[in-house]
């Protein structure tokens, strides 16, 4: 995808006929003489780092840090006697990722090139996990990648019969993650697992996702209240987007970890997860409010008036026209935004939380895995890597679909 | 040229008063007297075509009709309702007067049909199969039937303008203000979106247009006018105004774009 290559045209194919992998690089790659000289030394570097890396993942990383401790990075200190909700969970959201995958895709192909490469690398990790960790954390992994890869399918199907599902899809979510938020926590006939004892990946995504779920509307809020005609609506916007924007985000979770509890009354005890989730939500809603204003004043005037010429009233205009074209618009820049406030969740393990780099430094504490930063970092490197890019997947399906035959 | 068959096709023009300006004035910034008291009656049935150099402020005065332009001084009636600064009047107001915008300003990001339907269902609360029903009647009439379930980005500039006229008279307005409706257009595109407008004028629509077509007003409008520098020139039937200018404004300007 030329998308995420820096260099495109080192890519692209003629438009013309195909020509053969030796002559496109005499012709791209040994052209003259600098271009040869710039070529080797490339290959050269390339070569170099390749052969260091590769020989320090095979020869001398010593993986059993990780293999060791797999669950404590995945889900933290969750109890043991409950982990198939975690599981279901996972299953359920590969249910549910499957399923929208085909009904956005139900009019296209299911699997693109980079599709069938992502299926393919999970397949193979799933495979792999075989011999660190069980066979049977193994097949379950790929049976819940065959449910999602089958459900895909089932989706396209679904998504031909009521294309008007799509329209439906967020609100699917938000029920879905209340299903799941359910799980994690317990409470009704559930044992309940305290929301502070949460730690690993599964709090890195609790924290971020609940944070993104809850910064999108109020950012969209602050950035219509700062275009407001009331001077009081407008100027607490302003005064909070630009309070919050002239902080860093750590001393934001710190006054929210500490300062908050002294400020509170004594009987009034707020989990210490809510806190943070609050100051990474009022953080990123900042940001996505001034994202979203540029959003709404890229709309031309013509369509407000447009829309208001017909009748509509002020409110309506908005919801109905500039809303909608406006996030449309920003889009890449939301999606950039949320990826950042996902990899910023790991500021919270400064402010003394157990999320996957909280959870990582306390596993490099243990007297048995001494000095193995480098394994673990690396690993924790490739799970914020699998996060983010998921995203941006995901992002690019979005933008596709909303983008069908506008403009 | 058309003289005999414009006196066949002339509809009715009723005595009663649906637009009534009274020395309309605006300033723009506080310091750009853009209207210079303007007044104009216009009966029901009637077409009346405006006319005047770039920057004379047409478009800031029919806009004031629907609200999209406020006013400092003076007075607006529309269908017996004086245009205030309530909201509600205003909406009232903008439910009776449809516009068309030389832009098209169509909703991109809805169907054509959906922005027929758009405000019928929002506005009017119409269910939304009496308003699709209604939506494909117009479509039609204007000849885009066919294209209904495109969206505007699909469409000619032509096709465009035409789904932008259904779209306002699908509230059904008693008036329909035309700001340069054809200025955006390649020529062989113009004369589709004329003769929609021609059908509608027979058909007994009360319109204010503002355009350069000499054609379509010679043949269409009851009266012409000529603004210039905020304020209205002259005000004549489209063979005076056309033949034997009274004002020496407007022969000059009709020496220019004749
Ligand atoms: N929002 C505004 N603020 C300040 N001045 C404006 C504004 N809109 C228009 N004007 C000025 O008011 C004058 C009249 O504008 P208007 O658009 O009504 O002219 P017009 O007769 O429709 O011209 P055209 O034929 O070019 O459309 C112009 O000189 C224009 O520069
Ligand atoms: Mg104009």
């Amino acid at each position: 995808m030329t998308t995420t290559n820096p260099e495109p045209s080192a890519l692209s194919a003629p438009p013309t006929a195909q020509i053969s992998p030796v002559a496109w690089a005499k012709r791209n790659l040994f052209s003259d003489w600098s271009n040869t000289i710039l070529t080797v030394v490339c290959l050269g570097a390339i070569a170099w780092l390749a052969y260091g890396l590769l020989n320090w993942i095979f020869t001398q990383a010593q993986w059993q840090v990780i293999s060791a401790n797999l669950r404590l990075f995945f889900v933290g200190r969750y109890p043991a006697q409950l982990m198939w909700r975690p599981w279901t969970v996972l299953g359920i959201i590969a249910l549910s990722a499957g399923l929208t995958w085909g009904i956005l895709a139900r009019s296209t192909w299911l699997f693109n090139q980079t599709g069938l490469v992502v299926l393919g690398v999970i397949a193979a990790i799933c495979v792999a996990l075989a011999v660190p960790v069980s066979l049977n954390t193994s097949l379950l992994l790929l049976a819940i990648l065959g449910v999602s890869v089958a459900a895909a399918f089932a989706g396209q199907r679904i998504g031909q019969r009521f294309p008007t599902l799509v329209s439906w899809l967020p609100l699917i979510w938000l029920g879905i993650f209340f299903v799941v938020f359910g799980l994690i926590r317990g409470g009704l006939f559930l044992q309940e697992v305290r929301l502070d004892d949460l730690s690993g990946l599964l709090l890195t995504l609790l924290t971020a996702i609940v944070s993104i779920v809850l910064s999108f509307p109020l950012g969209v809020l602050l950035a219509l209240g700062r275009q407001s005609n009331l001077p009081v609506v407008r100027w607490m916007s302003i005064g909070f987007i630009e309070i919050i924007r002239g902080l860093p985000l750590i001393t934001i979770l710190f006054m929210s970890s500490l300062l908050v509890p002294l400020v509170l009354p004594p009987n009034v005890r707020i989990d210490r997860v809510v806190r943070a989730i609050a100051g990474l939500t009022l953080f990123s809603a900042a940001y996505l409010a001034e994202n979203v204003r540029g959003g709404l004043q890229s709309i031309p005037r013509g369509q407000s008036e447009a829309a208001k010429a017909l009748g509509l009233s002020a409110p309506l205009v908005t919801v109905l026209i500039i809303l909608p074209q406006a996030l449309k618009a920003v889009i890449p820049t939301i999606v950039g935004q949320f990826i950042s406030l996902f990899k910023d969740t790991s500021l919270l393990a400064i402010v003394g939380f157990a999320e996957l780099l909280g959870i990582s430094q306390s596993i490099l504490s243990n007297p048995n895995f001494l000095g193995r930063y480098q394994e673990v970092y690396a690993f924790d490197t490739v799970i914020y890597f699998c996060c983010c890019y998921a995203m941006a997947l995901a992002s690019r399906r979005l933008e596709r679909q909303l983008g069908t035959g506008q403009r | 040229m058309t003289q005999a068959q414009t006196d066949t096709i002339q509809p009715e023009v009723s005595s009663e008063k649906v637009i009534i300006a009274r020395d309309v004035e605006k300033w723009y910034d506080n310091n750009f007297h853009v209207l210079r008291g303007v007044s104009l009656t216009v009966n029901k049935g009637e077409v009346v075509v405006v006319m005047g150099p770039s920057g004379s402020g047409k478009s800031t005065f029919i806009r004031t009709f629907n609200a999209l332009e406020s006013y400092q001084k003076g007075s607006i009636e529309i269908d017996g309702i004086k245009l205030s600064h309530d909201l509600k009047n205003i909406e009232t107001i903008r439910r009776e007067v449809g516009m068309v915008f030389q832009q098209f300003n169509l909703f991109p990001h809805l169907t054509v049909l959906k922005n027929v339907t758009l405000s019928p269902i929002w506005v009017r609360r119409w269910p939304k199969a009496k308003a699709e029903e209604v939506a494909l009647q117009l479509l039609e009439r204007v000849g885009i039937l066919e294209q209904a379930h495109k969206f505007p980005g699909q469409l000619s500039g032509g096709q465009q303008q035409r789904v932008a006229i259904a779209r306002a008279l699908a509230m059904q307005p008693k008036i329909m203000l035309f700001d340069e409706p054809t200025s955006a257009l390649d020529p062989e595109m113009v004369r589709e979106v004329l003769d929609v407008m021609r059908t509608l004028a027979n058909s007994g629509m009360t319109m204010v247009c503002v355009t350069h077509e000499v054609g379509f007003a010679r043949e269409v409008a009851d009266r012409v006018v000529l603004m210039d520098s905020g304020v209205l020139v002259e005000e004549a039937t489209p063979e005076e105004f056309f033949q034997n200018p009274k004002e020496e404004r407007t022969q000059k300007f009709l020496s220019q774009i004749l």
